[in-house]
Order: C-alpha cells, then structure tokens, then sequence
C-alpha cells in the first residue's frame, strides 16, 4: 500500500458499526410498517402526530401495530440523525457528510407521509408512496453502511470489462427494474392496480436478474462483485415463492373475518425480502461502479493525462 | 463517482415525489346536496298500504366464519362461547338474517321529515349492534361504546364524507349524520379487523332489516308503483317491481341465492 494511498482512507469502526446497526434498525422498522398494512391497523390510530391525544395510548389490537410503528419509525429517526451528526464530525469525504443529511430529510419526510396517510384516511398515492419511500430510505442506510466500510476504501483488482451492456450498465438496470417492480407491488397491495404489471414486473426482474448473475459469475472474480450477485440470486427466487404465496394466501383467506396469520406472515416477509433485494442490487450496482471506477483511477495514475493516448 | 452516486439517488427521490405526490386526493365535501325538496305531502293513513314479507336463502350455506378475538382479553372476556362472523346468519327457518329491504324508487318527488330520533349503532364485545342498520339522511346515528376497550369509528362511503374517530371506554356517543343517501356504508373498526356493520341511509323511512325470522314489514307506504330492493352483504342484492293499491297489504318474497 502507498503512503499516498493510506493516508487518503478515512476509516471509523464505530462509526461503519452504527451506520450498519441503523440499516439493520431499518429493515425491522420496514417488517413494523408491512405489519401494520397486513393487519388492516393503518387507521387504528385516527390521529397524528400524538395516538388518541397522548405519547402512549393503550397498546391493543390495531394500535398496537400503528403506535408500534410510529414508535420505532421516531427511533430509526433518532438513530438517523446520530449517524448524520457523526459522519458530519469524523468523516473527511465531504459528499458523504452530505447523504447522512439527505438521509435525516428522508426520515422526515416518510415520517410526515405516513402522518398524512393517517390523517387523509389511506390515500393510495401518498400509501404507495410511503411503501416506496421506505424502500428508498432502507437503500440509503445500507448504502451509507457501506461507504463507512473499509472495504469501500481499499484497492481491488481493477474490473476488466466485458461485453454489451457494461457491467455498470447492467447493474443500474437492475436496481431500476426491481425498484420499479417494489412500486407495482405496492399498488398491488394498496389495491390500485391489478397483480397483472406486477406479473410482467416479476418477468422483467428475473431476465435482469440472470443476466447480470451470469455475467458476474462467468467473467469477474472480485468478491466485492460475486457475494452481492450470489445473494440477488437467492433473494429473487425467495420473492418469487413468497410472492406467490402471498397472491394465493390472499385469495385463499379473501372472505376470512379478519387477517390470518399465513397471510400476514407470507406478504410481510414478500415486503421484507423485496427490501433486501432492492438493498442488494443498489450495492452491486454501487461496487461495479467503485471498481470501475478504481480503473480509470489506476489508469490516470499509470497513464498521467499528458501522456495519455486518446484514440 | 460520487456525484454520480448523489445524482442518482436524487433522481430516484424525485421520481418517488412525483409519484407520491401527485395527486393526493381530498376528502369529499359534506355539503349536501340540498335540492329544494316539493312540500312534504302528508302520508293520508286512510290510504296507506304495507309490504311484507320474508328473505330466504337458496343453496348451500356458506360455513361460517369463527372469529378469533383472544388476542384482546376485553373482547373475549363478553362472550361465553365462540363468536361468529355476521356477514351470513341463516336463522332456522332457512330465512336470512341482515338483509336490508328498502324502496328503491317510486317516491320521487315527495319528501319527509327527518326523524328527531338517533339511530344506535353500539360496540359490545367488539362486535357492533346491530349488524346491519337504516338511517334517513340527515338522521342523527349515535355509535356507543359499551367495552372496556378503545375502538377507532371509521365509515367507508363512496357517496357520504369519510371519517375516523376513536372512542375510549366510556367515552361520550359519536354522534354523525350522512348528508346524502347510500346503500350501503360500511363501517369499520381497524384495531378490531372483523368489527364491520353497515349503515344504509334512504332519504325517506321505507326500509327494514331482516331478524330471527328473516321477515321485513314496510308500512304507512302510499299506494303506488315502486320498485323494492334487497341488500345482503354476502349475498349481493336483487329487486322486484311491485304496486299497492290503497290499504292494501302486500306479501312479498325474496329469494336470494349464493352468487358464483
Ligand atoms: C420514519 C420512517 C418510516 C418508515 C421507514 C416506514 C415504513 C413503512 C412501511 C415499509 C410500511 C408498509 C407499507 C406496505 O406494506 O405497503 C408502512 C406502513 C405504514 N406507515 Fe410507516 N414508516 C415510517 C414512519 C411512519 C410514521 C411516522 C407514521 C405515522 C403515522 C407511519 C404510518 C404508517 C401507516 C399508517 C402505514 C400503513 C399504510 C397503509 O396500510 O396503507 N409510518 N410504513
Ligand atoms: C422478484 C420479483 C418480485 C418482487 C421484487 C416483488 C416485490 C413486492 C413488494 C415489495 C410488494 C409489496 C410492496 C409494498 O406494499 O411495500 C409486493 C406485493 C405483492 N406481490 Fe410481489 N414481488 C415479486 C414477485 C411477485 C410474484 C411472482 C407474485 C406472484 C403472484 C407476487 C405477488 C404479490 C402480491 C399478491 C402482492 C400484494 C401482497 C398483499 O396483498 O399484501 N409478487 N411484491
Ligand atoms: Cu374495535
């Protein structure tokens, strides 16, 4: 390692530890929040931002899940905006000093939606949009997770690049395709459109999917590039399953009195592992343009641009 | 890279903007729609005829639903045996309890009076009773809380202002009225999933629900053409055309069927 180089990494382990525990905090406020739609408890709580005009109403039924999330929503914000105070403190790279900010103005903002749906009983736009926008701020969180990292610091073999589309190309299409089918889940879920573009959606992401996973796996060996396409794999075949499970587990309980617990459990857990999906294909996506990267770096270091031939 | 990075979680966000944002819909208004209503034309009792009749059920009975309430100690604790869902109660005579019989049309053009008595829709042991309900537009409808748990009111109707109230044990009735009539407005409870009823609002008081005898009685109806209407909330609804002459008391019957 160049003295240039070690010099140039700004590395806290607490502080990668914190950001991590916040991606993790995250992803359970994500299951709170698909439990409180799976129970039909949106409403149980008429009011915001207090529940039933206090800090702690009684913990019953519905409320329970509503207030429940409400609570662990304020402590993910909490969390939020210790990790934006910290990285503004001890952080050198100035742009991610910044994204611990746009995180706090996230958490906002997906805190005030949820008040709104509350409060204007269940739109589906602003419902939908809070189903997305915590999908978004989970991506975050685990991106900031990463970026503290020291492996994000560190040299890697270089990526050679092969074939059409780049690899980077790819792999942004990828996050895309699965994002855009997260947002026709949720209109699935909150009942706007059919489970048809959901369907295609499903197709679409499979055929992404594979291809970028077949050509991880037959052309780099990085491991920063093989782990995240390993568990995309995984993850789409488990989406694939429970979301089947959830279409036939709503359809088996369609005229039950209240809902059930297969089906509460089945699409929370579709919910959950989309979440990890999409988290998933954002850090390949981030990992194939840092290595990408690395090699325009090693390029111009090797190559200084006076020297360098231009085609 | 790094802007790169920024730049396109920005752009995700907006995108997510426009989508969420778009075009949050707002509650309806609660002005009604007050059409200046012909003088109300008195009933003449002389000549005033009754519908009357049964709702009866043809086909195989749906199984019923068991509703499991032991998660909420205040709930369970009111009932002695197990709780059935009331979306279909088939009394013994094969008749159907909960269906909601009312004048469909044929009394345009008259008008009536606003009963000054409210309408009780009460909460006991997390179900609501009754199950199913009639009320005259503009008609006060008290809903009580007879638990010693908290429930939140929510009427979901596609004609009348939606809202959400929540409601302590022992807190005051909830007292609201609907502006506009509508067959049927659901009412829900989300911190009890299975409390559902059904409110139905007629601008005028020809309307009766089905009992334990599955029968309705419609009375002090003028002679004339009407068409009458039966609601049932798993069964759908279905309508019949029929004429009353001056005193006249009718029978008629229904019959519904399970659909599909
Ligand atoms: C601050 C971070 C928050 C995150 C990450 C978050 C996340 C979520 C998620 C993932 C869902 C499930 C969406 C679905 O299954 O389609 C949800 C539902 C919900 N959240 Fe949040 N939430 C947050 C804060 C809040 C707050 C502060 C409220 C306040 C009222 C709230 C109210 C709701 C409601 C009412 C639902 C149910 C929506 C429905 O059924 O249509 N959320 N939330
Ligand atoms: C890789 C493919 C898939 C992904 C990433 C995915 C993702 C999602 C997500 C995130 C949601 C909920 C969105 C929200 O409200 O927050 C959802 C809902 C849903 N998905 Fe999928 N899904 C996939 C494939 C499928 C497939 C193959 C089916 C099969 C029929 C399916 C059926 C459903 C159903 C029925 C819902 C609504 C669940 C409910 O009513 O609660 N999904 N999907
Ligand atoms: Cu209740």
């Amino acid at each position: 390692m160049t003295e240039r180089h070690k010099s140039a990494i700004s590395h806290h382990p607490w502080l990668h530890r914190f950001a991590v525990s916040t991606a993790g905090a995250t992803i359970l406020l994500i299951v709170a929040g698909a439990l409180v739609t799976s129970n039909q408890a949106g409403l149980a709580v008429p009011d915001w931002p207090l529940s039933y005009g206090t800090w702690m109403p009684p913990m019953v039924g519905g409320i329970f899940y509503e207030h429940g999330h409400r609570m662990i929503g304020a402590s993910v914000g909490l969390l939020t905006i210790i990790l934006a105070l910290w990285l503004w403190r001890a952080e050198r790279r100035s742009w991610l000093r910044c994204l611990g900010f746009i995180g706090v103005a996230v958490v906002v903002l997906q805190g005030v939606l949820g008040g709104i749906t509350v409060l204007y009983l269940l739109p589906w736009p602003v419902s939908v949009g809070h189903a997305s926008l915590a999908q978004l701020f989970f991506c975050l969180m685990v991106s900031l997770a990463l970026f503290t990292s020291k492996g994000w610091q560190e040299e890697t073999p270089p990526l050679t690049e092969v074939g059409v589309p780049s690899l980077p190309r790819l792999s942004i299409a990828t996050a895309l395709a699965v994002f855009v089918q997260l947002v026709l889940g949720a209109t699935v879920r909150h009942q706007v459109l059919g489970i048809v573009p959901h369907l295609l959606g499903a197709a679409l992401v499979v055929v992404v999917v594979a291809w970028t996973v077949r050509r991880v796996l037959l052309h780099h060996n990085q491991k920063a590039l093989r782990q995240p396409v390993k568990a995309l794999a995984i993850l789409t075949a488990l989406q694939l399953a429970l979301g089947m499970g959830s279409y036939l587990a709503r359809l088996a309980t369609a005229d039950a009195p209240q809902p059930q617990p297969l089906m509460v459990a089945l699409t929370v857990a579709h919910v959950a592992a989309g979440a990890l999906l999409l988290a998933t294909s954002v850090v390949l996506a981030l990992q194939t343009h840092r290595l990408f990267d690395q090699r325009s770096a090693i390029e111009s270091r090797l190559f200084p641009a006076t020297q360098r031939v231009h085609p | 890279m790094n802007l790169r990075n920024i730049a396109a979680f920005a752009s995700l966000f907006l995108l997510l903007l426009v989508i969420g944002c778009g075009s949050a819909e707002q509650p309806a208004e609660e002005t009604a729609a007050t059409e200046a209503a012909p003088a109300a034309e008195p009933i003449d009792p002389a000549t005033a005829a009754t519908i009357s009749g049964k709702v009866s059920f043809e086909g195989t009975a749906p199984r019923r639903r068991r509703i499991r309430m032991d998660a909420e100690v205040a709930c369970a604790q009111m009932h002695s045996g197990p709780v059935y869902s009331e979306n279909f109660v088939l009394n013994d005579n094969g008749t159907l309890r909960n269906a909601f019989v009312y004048v469909k049309s044929g009394l345009e053009g008259r008008s009536f009076p606003t009963p000054p008595d409210a309408v009780v829709l009460d909460q006991k042991g997390c179900m609501y009773t009754p199950h199913v309900v009639g009320a005259m537009v503009g008609q006060t409808v008290r809903v009580l809380n007879s638990d010693q748990t908290t429930h939140n009111v929510h009427p979901v109707p596609k004609n009348n202002r939606e809202w959400n109230r929540s409601q302590a044990p022992g807190a005051n009735a909830i007292e609201a009225t609907f502006a506009r009539d509508e067959i049927m407005i659901p009412v829900k409870c989300n911190v009890h999933p299975w409390m559902k009823s059904y409110i139905g609002v007629l601008k005028h008081p020809y309307f009766a629900v089905t009992g334990e005898d599955g029968t309705f009685e419609i009375g002090n109806l003028p002679p004339g053409d009407y068409t009458l209407g039966v609601w049932h909330e798993s069964l759908g609804s279905s309508e019949m055309q029929i004429s009353v002459a001056a005193q006249e008391s009718k029978t008629v019957d229904f019959v519904l069927e399970k659909a599909g």
